[in-house]
């Protein structure tokens, strides 16, 4: 259908990290999961119409992305954070006190594990194992691993990776 | 490439551990490990004095060499002098041991931890690293170059020997002699279950079929087990070597390393190898002159637990949700898109080489006569050396404990360890000199696993880890077979009332008959061992559970909602309100400088206001 109010182009902008993507890949389902994977990147979620556009240009049924999707803890459907914070709940951790360090970030983002603070600044979820168990406990975020840290790190951690008070109001 | 080529390579490049470069060589430990506890700022550091002082010296890095507890480390060799390795360095420490060590030949004696055993001149008052208590007891096949070489350089995997053994199996034996190699040395799956790798080989090789694949399971899961992170990051060419000749053996071409997209470090190590594997002619059509044409592909996880699972694996690498299917049909007749498919685990394959090149016998005299050779364990929990240790098999839990791990911090006495990650078990104390080996652990309730070791003390609550262990299996069970899907959420819920004071008599014969059944009826191995945690620590630690059931306490004060509540002391409470602001239960009452109280039955004794108290007048009571 026709639509005059360029939405037809507005998306057609938003595939084109997509179209850029594909062609890196033969049209084969074997490369679901690493499009998915290259999608999250480019798009920092996986969003419905990119999903469906991957399933019709593999070939394959929108129901069959969507359960991959949706199978693997590391794709998201919604939208997150600018950093994402993954506080590491594994055996070593949990044993020297990786839960204190999960309360402290809760309390200190306003925010519960698996959320998003309403500003996309971060979002805060817990991992099986970051593999550092030497190092308990340990968070990790972004790329950046903090180890043995306790509840009374966080504040200072945090605040490193927050946008300087200057370049906001310079925004503004 | 032909065998005298390689040699020749052996030359060429940079010796490891002596003065083949003819300058000093700084090198920095770049492991996971490494840069969380700061090595990048260290490596900055150094770049900057050696800019600075103009100095003409080599920098360059290694793998993790398991010492977790020392990073960030960094090692000085000069020409011709020992490879003093620094502990703890701190990015103050860096201009003082580049002044002395690398500038004017002093090592700084405060800080250096280790020497290499290879150097020719030894510094007096540094131990040897097979003096270190740490390293004396181990022995290292898998790890032999981790912390040694330059992960990210050919030459120096070659320089140590690296690929002779490839060139060997492609050059000089038949598939069905390397085959017979393996069976011979008894190498086992260091995965988990201990399956025989040259049987396993065997099988893939006698299905017919025009077209095999082999797999490295590199999908490390466990919480508590990072060995094949560190082999990764640390050592990539062995594992690469491993699979060659292990896609020589079966027939197959081609080949998969899975691993998790949570190990970027090395991913990246890995995406390097490769590429120097394939310019140097190890991957590729006619390997080593041999017609034997082979190559690997990274496939990176996307966060499934199952698929750590051999058939979930494969579906994985297929594009579809990483489910397992019932076996028979064995991946070995059946596997990646219905070819006849080997699996094996990262540590199994590092294994390998060292099996061709040293041969079958030497291999077999480590370790015992059903457990060959070494098994790697993350040594993690309440332990004075955290690390990554190898050690041969059928050593004692006692020898890795207290003579390489130090044993446990002052004060904290061993209560149980925790071997085999969510799907092993909890060993108790009296039965540690029990010998590290399939069958021993296997007899006690516990696994092999992957290798995660992980020491409790007395402020471990039992009930809490078993909770801990099956809250996670439950968490990554992928819902296809009810027992698994169903029957772990049942038990975790049990085990949730009892760790909330709602325990019902009866709760640890239903906690037994549901995870015997699980078990029995699992589709997969995820579902099969899931309930171990919960069966060994009831059989070790039963009295603990009781505890919480019958008289509603926690022994190691661990479950929340068990402990006593806080009491404010009325003599000293200033009346601050700080208590009443922090209390996320609202437990705290009182009028503004006047004395507070708590209510005892609303209180659950978080300890939020004891902590921030200006005049330390709050208290758990008796």
């Amino acid at each position: 259908m026709a639509c005059m109010c360029g939405h037809e182009q507005g998306l057609q902008k938003y595939l084109e990290p997509l179209e850029q993507i594909l062609s890196n890949y033969a049209r084969e389902e074997r490369y679901l999961v690493p499009i998915l994977q290259d999608v999250q990147e480019a798009y920092g979620y996986l969003p419905a119409e990119v999903l469906r556009e991957v399933a019709r240009c593999l070939n394959i049924s929108f129901s069959k992305v969507y359960g991959v999707a949706t199978f693997y803890s590391q794709f998201h459907l919604q939208p997150r954070g600018r950093n994402v914070i993954k506080v590491c709940t594994g055996t070593a951790c949990h044993v020297r006190g990786g839960g204190e360090v999960l309360e402290a970030l809760q309390k200190e983002l306003g925010i519960k594990s698996g959320e998003t603070t309403p500003d996309l600044e971060f979002t805060l979820e817990t991992v099986a194992c970051i593999g550092a168990c030497g190092l308990a406990p340990v968070i990790m975020i972004n790329d950046d691993v903090h180890g043995r840290i306790g509840p009374q790190d966080v504040q200072a951690i945090l605040s490193s990776y927050r946008r300087p008070a200057e370049t906001e109001v310079a925004a503004v | 490439m032909t065998a005298v080529r390689l040699n020749e390579l052996k030359g060429s490049g940079p010796q490891p551990a002596t003065d083949g470069t003819g300058k000093p060589r700084i090198i920095v430990g770049m492991g996971t490990c490494g840069i969380a506890a700061g090595a990048r700022k260290i490596l900055q550091a150094i770049m900057q004095e050696v800019e600075s002082r103009r100095l003409d010296v080599l920098v360059t890095q290694t793998g993790c060499i398991g010492m977790c507890q020392n990073e960030p480390l960094l090692d000085v060799q000069l020409p011709g002098g020992p490879r003093i390795t620094y502990g703890n360095v701190a990015v103050k420490d860096v201009p003082r041991i580049i002044a002395s060590h690398v500038m004017g030949g002093r090592v700084v004696e405060d800080l250096a931890i280790a020497q290499f055993a290879e150097g020719k001149l030894e510094v007096e008052n540094v131990p040897r690293y097979d003096e270190l208590d740490f390293y004396r007891k181990q022995h290292r096949i898998a790890l032999a170059n981790c912390g040694h070489i330059d992960p990210e350089s050919i030459d120096e995997y070659i320089a140590a020997g690296g690929y002779t053994a490839c060139t060997k199996a492609l050059t000089e034996m038949t598939p069905e002699e390397v085959i017979a190699e393996v069976k011979l040395a008894g190498l086992r799956g260091r995965g988990g279950a201990g399956f025989p790798t040259g049987l396993k080989w065997e099988l893939t090789r006698r299905t017919p079929s025009d077209k095999k694949y082999i797999i490295c399971n590199a999908d490390e899961g466990d919480p508590g087990a990072f060995m094949d992170r560190s082999i990764l990051e640390g050592d990539p060419h062995r594992v690469i070597e491993g699979m060659i000749i292990g896609g020589y053996a079966i027939g197959a071409d081609e080949g998969y390393i899975y691993i998790r997209a949570e190990y970027p470090l090395a991913i990246k190590r890995l995406e390097m190898a490769l590429k120097q594997a394939r310019e140097r002619g190890f991957l590729g059509t006619d390997i080593c002159g041999s017609g034997f044409s082979f190559d690997l592909h990274i496939k990176k996880g996307a966060g499934a637990f199952v698929c750590g699972e051999e058939t979930a694996l494969m579906a994985s690498i297929e594009g579809k949700r990483g489910m397992p299917r019932p076996k028979p049909p064995f991946p070995s007749v059946s596997g990646l898109w219905g070819k006849p498919t080997n699996i094996n685990n990262v540590e199994t394959f590092a294994n390998v080489a060292e099996v061709i090149r040293g041969g079958a016998e030497q291999f077999r005299s480590i370790g015992t006569e059903g457990s060959t050779g070494t098994k790697v364990f993350a040594l993690t929990g309440k332990i004075a050396n955290t690390g990554l240790v190898e050690v041969p098999m059928g050593m004692s839990l006692k020898e890795v404990i207290y003579e390489i791990g130090g044993g446990l911090p002052s004060g904290a006495e061993l209560k149980a360890v925790q071997i085999g990650g969510p799907s092993g078990g909890c060993i108790p104390a009296e039965l540690l000199d029990l010998p590290i080996d399939y069958e021993s652990l296997q007899e006690v309730g516990a696994m092999m696993g992957s290798g995660g070791m992980v020491v409790m003390d007395q402020s471990t609550c039992m009930v809490d880890v078993a909770r801990f262990f099956l809250r996670f299996t439950q968490q990554e069970s992928c819902g296809k077979c009810t027992p698994c899907r169903e029957g772990t959420k049942r038990m975790l819920e049990i085990l949730d009332r009892i760790c909330s004071a709602q325990g019902r008599e009866g709760d640890l014969e239903l906690l037994e008959e549901l995870g015997q059944h699980i078990i029995d009826t699992s589709l997969c191995q995820l579902g099969g061992s899931a309930p171990n945690p919960v069966l060994s620590t009831l059989r070790y630690f039963r009295d603990e559970y009781e505890a919480h059931i019958r008289d509603k306490r926690c022994p190691a004060d661990v479950c929340a909602g068990m402990s006593a509540p806080y009491e404010i002391d009325t003599e000293s409470c200033i009346g601050c309100g700080l208590c009443a602001r922090l209390c996320p239960v609202g437990a705290v009452s009182g009028e503004r400088r006047k004395p507070h109280r708590i209510d005892g039955d609303t209180c659950i004794s978080c300890g939020a206001c004891a902590e921030k108290c200006p005049v330390h007048a709050i208290a758990q009571g008796a």
